[in-house]
């Protein structure tokens, strides 16, 4: 028997995908978001809110993913931005060739600002790297304080968590303060913000979270070009 | 849930490898999954049972070595396994911590017999 060492990584051609659409998202100075959380945690809503406050000449686009319908698309086209529903057909995540594929007649020159929401499951999205700056995973507060502990995996990867639906914690018994700590068990560096899509709490923080790391593409494709 | 798909992709690179040793057969390939890479044992093994059954791959088998949820401390470099996900460092009580494994999905390797060349020979003459 010979054993051959290999060495690869079984998402090699996914992530060979990934890295030439982060190139490309990094040679147009485009701030590329991946939002990941659980059917209904409100990654729609929060953009919803996002498109309605920007100003309307901001060069942003989005891809929603789904398994069925275009839903999501159809909310999200009122705003007046490039929306795209990238309907999978059963498959539980995006992956990096559904983005390629999806953005060929989009121009990333005219692009500032991309955001993907993934196809609402916490598991299968943390393994495909679709090329984003970074994930943010979304946990609203009626399912519950562990999930952190339940799936680390999406946790550990994402740079943002964002707290949604604030607004119900007077009905629902959700420990904030539990919910801050695991996460933080599993991510130290972990950010994090508490908003409601309904009333509009903490949407500003929010705001202010996008435009910072918005900035902070920029200078990257200055650098490049000087 | 995406076990399939991972399954397909380890198929690829067993058969990508094995088309570089002609008259070698495949016996098996070793895989890493770590702790945290959202992919279920069973369910992979599962999944790749039933993509190889009746084909020449039906006889691959498959190990998997599972690899802890490590960090390596920033103050004083010691790394660690980390246990009930308690990141702060056990040697010097930092919590300056950075996640060094557990999320691993890689093929590592792959094992072929090697044939005797007149195996093949004989075998045609039929
Ligand atoms: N009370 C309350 N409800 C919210 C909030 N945000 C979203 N919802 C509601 O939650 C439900 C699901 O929201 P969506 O935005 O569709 O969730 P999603 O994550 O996009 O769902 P999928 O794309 O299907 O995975 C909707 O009925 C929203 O109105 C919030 O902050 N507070
Ligand atoms: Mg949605
Ligand atoms: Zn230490």
């Amino acid at each position: 028997m010979n054993r051959v060492p290999l060495e690869q990584k079984v998402l090699s051609e996914n992530d060979r995908v990934a890295a030439e659409l982060r190139a490309r998202f990094r040679e147009h100075g485009v701030l590329c978001l991946n939002l990941i959380s659980s059917p209904g945690s409100g990654k729609t809503s929060l953009l919803e809110c996002t498109l309605e406050s920007l100003p309307r000449d901001r060069r942003v686009a989005v891809l929603t993913g789904d398994i069925q319908t275009d839903n999501d698309a159809a909310r999200l086209k009122r705003f007046g931005f490039p929306v795209k529903q990238i309907t999978t057909g059963g498959t539980c995540h995006l992956d990096a060739r559904m983005v390629e594929r999806h953005l060929a007649d989009w121009s990333l020159a005219n692009m500032d600002l991309l955001f993907i929401e993934n196809v609402g499951n916490l598991v299968c999205p943390s393994s495909y790297d679709l090329g984003e700056a970074a994930k943010i995973v979304v946990l609203s507060v009626t399912e519950g304080e562990d999930k952190p502990l339940k799936y680390p995996s999406i946790f550990l990867k994402s740079e943002l968590l964002v707290l949604n639906k604030i607004d119900l914690l007077p009905y629902v018994p959700f420990d904030m303060n539990a919910a801050v700590e695991n996460a933080r068990r599993v991510h130290p560096a972990m950010e994090i913000l508490k908003v409601s899509c309904l009333t509009g709490k903490g949407l500003h923080e929010w705001l202010v979270w996008l435009e910072h790391r918005r900035r902070a593409i920029k200078p990257v494709e200055t650098e490049a070009v000087t | 849930m995406h076990e399939m798909g991972i399954a397909c992709e380890v198929l690829a690179a067993v058969r990508g490898e094995a088309k570089r040793h002609p008259g070698n057969t495949p016996r098996k390939v070793g895989l890493r999954i770590g702790e945290l890479a959202a992919v279920d044992p069973e369910a992979l093994r599962f999944c790749f049972e039933a993509i190889t059954r009746d084909t020449d791959m039906e006889s691959l088998e498959l190990e998997i070595e599972i690899c802890p949820f490590r960090f390596r401390c920033l103050s004083c470099g010691h790394e660690f396994v980390v246990q009930n996900y308690d990141s702060q460092c056990p040697q010097c009580a930092d919590m300056k911590t950075e996640c060094i494994g557990g999320q691993e999905l890689d093929v590592a390797y792959l094992e072929v017999e090697d044939h005797e060349p007149s195996a093949a020979g004989a075998k045609s003459t039929q």
